[in-house]
C-alpha cells in the first residue's frame, strides 16, 4: 500500500475550536490544519484557573495573532510528571474560615492537617470560644459559653455547601475552598450525619 | 588472536566499565565475546520489551547489577494509558529461576506489585540495593518485605512514586540485625510514618549517608535523627514546619551546624514560608540543593539561601525564584552544572529568557539544562549560545504552546538552530516554542551527537522530520507529540529505526496504512498502535489516523503482554 499524499483540505475551517469566528488569524500556522483541538480529560492546568482572566488581558495586549484564551487545554502539557504536579497542588491550602456571628475569619491550611479530628482541634484553637466535644461516636462544635452548637461545612469546588465530614479526609482538602462553621439551628436540611464514616477518616 | 591468557583478558576489561564499551569490546572476536559475558556485572536494559530476561541471563550469568526502563518517557505526562505494560514480575521471576546473584535492581517507569517485591525480596540472599524511579502499582507492603527479608540491603530508594495506599509500620520491618543501610529515600511516599522506628533504624546505621524523609516526619524528629546520624552526606528534608522560638527549632539550628558533611540537600515538602536561616550553616558546603517540591519557600527566602551556595554543582528549583532570582544565581553559583527550572502554577512567578541569559553568562560550567519558562527570545537563546557551547541537554519548555518570539513575533527557528550549531557535544533536545520545519533543518545538520529528541506542536510538513532522520546519526530516541508529520517522513528510510531505540508519534498525521507497510518491512521492529476510547475500533481503514504509535527495535517480537487497547502490528 503506498504512503498516503499528504493532502489536506484547509481544516482550520470545519474544526471545532473554542475561538470565536475569525478570531486569532492564525497565519502562523502554515502547517496543514492538524491542531485538532484536544477537549480531552482536563489535565491540570499549572497555571491557575485565576490564569484564564490574565490569558484574556494579555490578548488584547498582544499584537500576536495566537490567542492563548482559546487554546484548549490539552492532555500531558506543560510536560510535567503527575507527581510534581501533585506535590505542587497539594502544597499550600489555605482557605477562609468563618465561624457565624464571630466579626472577622481567620485561614488554615488544610495541607497541614491529615484527619478531620486535626482540623477542628485547630479551629478550637482559633476560635477560642468554641470546644468540641467529643461525644460516643460524633464530634460537636459548642460555644463555650451559650451552649449554642456549629455544624461545619464547607463550600466545594463547584460550589455547594456541604457537611464536613463526609468524604476521605484528602477529597475533602482538594477540594474545599472554604469552610463555614452554621449554627446546628441555620442547617436546616443537611442529613444527620452518619457518626461511623467521621472516625475512620484520614 | 589472544597473546594473553583469558584471565588477564579479563582483568584488564575489568577497567572497562561503562557499557557501551564493553558492548565494543565484545564485538571484537569471539573470544573477546565470551570473556566480556562471563565477567560483566552491570548490565541496563533501555527498552524492557527489546530483549527476554531469559536472553538476558544467558548471555550474562554473572549478573549482579540489572537496570530496566520500561514505558516510554511521554508516559510520564500521561500520554499513555494506564495498563500498557512495563511490568516487571516477568523480570525477577526468571532472575528468581536461575542462578543469577542479583544484588542491585534499578528500575524507572516500570509497574511493580508488592508480589513482585516480595519475590525479590525472597529469592537473592545478597540483594543490596533497589531503586525505582518513576514506578507504580505497590504499596508500602511490597516495601515491608523489602525491609524484613533483605539482610544485607543498603539502599532503598523512591524516586517520585506515588503510592497512595501508606500505613508507616513498614519501616519497622528492618530487622534489628539490619545495620548495612548507606541510602534510604521515602520522601515521596504520602502516609505516615512510624517515627520510633525510624529513629531507631537510623541509630543502627553508621553507614547511613543518604537520607531522604518525607512530609509526615517532623522536625524534632529531624533534630534527633540528625543527632543520631552526623555524617550523612545527603539530607531530604521531609516537614519544615516550626515556630521559630520553639525549643525544638533551636535544637535543630545547633545540630545543622554540626553535620559538616552534607553535600546535597532537598525536600522541605511542608515549610513555613519564612525563616530558614537554619539552613544557612549548611549551605557553604552543598553541591546539590533541590528545592523543586518545595513551593512553600518564597522567592526572597530562595534567593537568601542561595547567596550562601558558592559551591553549588546542582540546583533544582521552581520559577518562583524568578528572573531576579537566577541573576543571584549567575553571581554566586560558578560552579554550576546542571540547573533545572519547574513551573510552581503560581501566576505571577515566572521567568523568562532574561534569567536564562544571565545564567549562561555566569556560569561557565553549565552543561544541562531544563528551563520551563514564561518565553523566550531567539536573541536571547543566540546569546546563551555564544555564552556556553557546552550543553550537553538543553530542554526548553515555553509554557504557552506555540509561543513566538515576543518581541519579533518569529518562530523560534533562529535560536535553537544557534543552539544546535554552538553546542557540538548535545546529546538531549527539547523543543518549544512556534517552531517551523527550519530548525529541524538546523538539528539534522548540526547536532551530529543528538541522541533524544523531543518534539511537540512543532513543525509544517513531513520535511521536518525528514531532516532529523536524515541528519542526526546518532539519534536513539525520538518522541513527537501534535506535528503535522505523516507517511512519508515515517516510511522514507525504515531502516534507521533498527538503529534506534524507539520512536513515539502521537498526534500526528501517520495513517494505519502508514504503520502497516513499515511493520511489514521491518520484522524486527514492534509496531505498537495504542487505542484509546476505540478511536480506531480496530477497522482497517488505512487512511485513518493513529492517535498514538510507539515503535522500538526488539529482538523477541511482539510481546505477549499488550493488553487489549494495544495492538501490534
Amino acid at each position: 500500500m503506498s504512503p498516503e499524499k499528504v493532502n489536506h483540505l484547509p481544516e482550520s475551517d470545519t474544526k471545532l475550536t473554542l475561538g470565536l469566528p475569525g478570531a486569532g488569524g492564525e497565519c502562523h500556522r502554515t502547517k496543514a490544519g492538524t491542531k485538532r483541538g484536544f477537549l480531552e480529560t482536563v489535565d491540570l492546568n499549572l497555571m491557575s484557573s485565576s490564569n484564564d482572566n490574565k490569558h484574556c488581558e494579555e490578548n488584547d495586549a498582544m499584537a500576536s495573532t495566537t490567542t492563548p484564551a482559546t487554546k484548549a487545554q490539552v492532555v500531558g502539557w506543560p510536560p510535567v510528571r503527575a507527581y510534581r504536579k501533585s506535590a505542587m497542588k497539594g502544597s499550600c491550602k489555605f482557605v477562609k474560615v468563618a465561624v457565624e456571628g464571630a466579626p472577622y475569619l481567620r485561614k488554615v491550611d488544610l495541607e497541614i492537617y491529615h484527619s478531620y479530628q486535626e482540623l477542628l482541634s485547630a479551629l478550637e484553637d482559633m476560635f477560642s470560644f468554641l470546644t468540641i466535644r467529643n461525644h460516643v461516636n460524633e464530634r460537636k462544635i459548642i460555644d463555650n459559653v451559650n451552649g449554642v452548637e456549629y455544624v461545619p461545612t464547607y463550600e466545594d469546588k463547584d460550589g455547594d455547601w456541604m457537611l464536613v465530614g463526609d468524604v476521605p479526609w484528602k477529597m475533602f482538602v482538594e477540594s474545599c475552598k472554604r469552610v463555614r462553621l452554621m449554627k446546628s439551628s441555620e442547617a436546616i436540611g443537611l442529613a444527620p450525619r452518619t457518626p461511623a464514616k467521621n472516625s475512620s477518616k484520614s | 588472536m589472544n597473546y594473553f591468557p583469558d584471565e588477564v583478558i579479563e582483568h584488564v576489561f575489568d577497567f572497562v566499565t561503562s557499557q557501551k564499551d564493553r558492548n565494543a569490546v565484545s564485538l571484537v572476536c569471539k573470544s573477546w565475546y565470551k570473556i566480556e559475558r562471563l565477567s560483566r556485572q552491570s548490565v541496563f536494559i533501555g527498552n524492557c520489551y527489546a530483549i527476554s530476561p531469559e536472553r538476558v541471563i544467558g548471555r550474562f550469568p554473572g549478573l549482579k547489577s540489572l537496570t530496566l526502563k520500561g514505558k516510554p518517557h511521554f508516559a510520564d505526562f500521561n500520554l499513555l494509558p494506564y495498563d500498557w505494560g512495563g511490568w516487571v514480575y516477568p523480570w525477577v521471576e526468571a532472575l528468581a529461576k536461575s542462578r543469577v546473584g542479583l544484588e542491585e535492581l534499578r528500575l524507572k517507569r516500570m509497574v511493580v506489585s508488592d508480589d513482585c517485591l516480595e519475590l525479590l525480596s525472597r529469592s537473592f540472599v545478597n540483594f543490596k540495593s533497589l531503586v525505582l524511579v518513576s514506578c507504580e502499582g505497590f504499596t508500602t507492603d511490597g516495601l515491608a518485605a523489602i525491609a524484613a527479608n533483605c539482610r544485607y540491603l543498603r539502599e532503598l530508594d523512591l524516586q517520585e512514586i506515588e503510592v497512595d495506599d501508606n500505613r508507616g509500620q513498614w519501616i519497622s520491618c528492618f530487622p534489628d540485625s539490619c545495620t548495612s543501610l548507606v541510602s534510604l529515600n521515602f520522601s515521596c511516599l504520602k502516609g505516615e510514618i512510624n517515627l520510633t522506628a525510624l529513629e531507631r533504624l537510623v541509630a543502627r546505621s553508621p553507614n547511613l549517608k543518604s537520607l531522604r524523609l518525607n512530609r509526615a516526619v517532623p522536625l524534632d524528629t529531624l533534630q534527633k535523627l540528625l543527632m543520631r546520624a552526623p555524617q550523612l552526606v545527603d539530607l531530604g528534608i521531609g516537614s519544615f514546619v516550626y515556630d521559630p522560638s520553639s525549643e525544638a527549632y533551636i535544637k535543630l539550628k545547633a545540630t545543622l551546624v554540626k553535620c559538616k558533611s552534607i553535600r546535597s540537600l532537598s525536600g522541605f515538602l511542608e515549610v513555613v514560608p519564612c525563616c530558614l536561616s537554619a539552613i544557612h550553616p549548611v549551605c557553604q558546603n552543598l553541591t546539590s540543593l533541590n528545592l523543586s517540591y518545595a513551593p512553600g519557600i518564597h522567592g526572597n527566602e530562595l534567593i537568601k539561601l542561595i547567596r550562601f551556595c558558592r559551591k553549588l554543582e546542582r540546583l533544582w528549583i521552581l520559577d518562583s525564584i524568578g528572573d531576579r532570582g537566577l541573576g543571584v544565581v549567575a553571581f554566586t553559583c560558578k560552579e554550576l552544572q546542571e540547573l533545572r527550572v519547574f513551573p510552581s502554577g503560581v501566576d505571577n512567578a515566572a521567568v523568562t529568557e532574561e534569567g536564562l541569559v544571565a545564567i549562561s553568562a555566569g556560569c561557565p560550567k553549565l552543561h544541562s539544562l531544563l528551563y520551563f519558562c514564561q518565553q523566550m527570545t531567539n536573541a536571547a537563546l543566540i546569546t546563551v549560545a555564544k555564552n556556553n557551547s557546552n550543553f550537553t541537554r538543553f530542554r526548553l519548555c515555553i509554557l504557552d504552546r506555540e509561543k513566538p518570539d515576543p518581541v519579533t513575533m518569529q518562530p523560534l527557528d533562529e535560536g535553537f538552530g544557534a543552539i544546535v550549531q554552538s553546542c557540538k557535544r548535545l546529546r538531549r533536545l527539547s523543543l518549544s516554542g512556534l517552531l517551523t520545519d527550519q530548525v529541524f533543518l538546523y538539528i539534522g545538520m548540526y547536532a551530529e551527537q543528538l541522541e533524544m529528541l523531543s518534539i511537540a506542536f512543532a513543525g509544517n510538513s513531513d520535511k521536518g522530520m525528514l531532516y532529523v532522520l536524515n541528519g542526526c546519526k546518532k539519534l536513539r530516541k525520538l518522541e513527537i507529540r501534535d506535528s503535522p508529520f505523516g507517511n512519508t517522513a515515517l516510511l522514507t528510510d525504515v531502516g534507521k529505526y533498527e538503529t534506534m531505540r524507539s520512536l513515539w508519534m502521537s498526534s500526528c498525521e501517520v495513517t494505519l496504512g502508514g504503520c502497516q507497510t513499515l511493520a511489514k518491512k521491518m520484522p524486527r521492529l514492534n509496531v505498537e498502535i495504542i487505542n484509546e476510547d476505540d478511536q480506531m475500533e480496530f477497522s482497517l481503514d488505512d487512511r485513518q489516523k493513529v492517535g498514538k504509535m510507539y515503535l522500538y527495535r526488539t529482538l523477541v517480537g511482539p510481546r505477549k503482554d499488550a493488553p487489549d487497547f494495544v495492538w501490534t502490528l
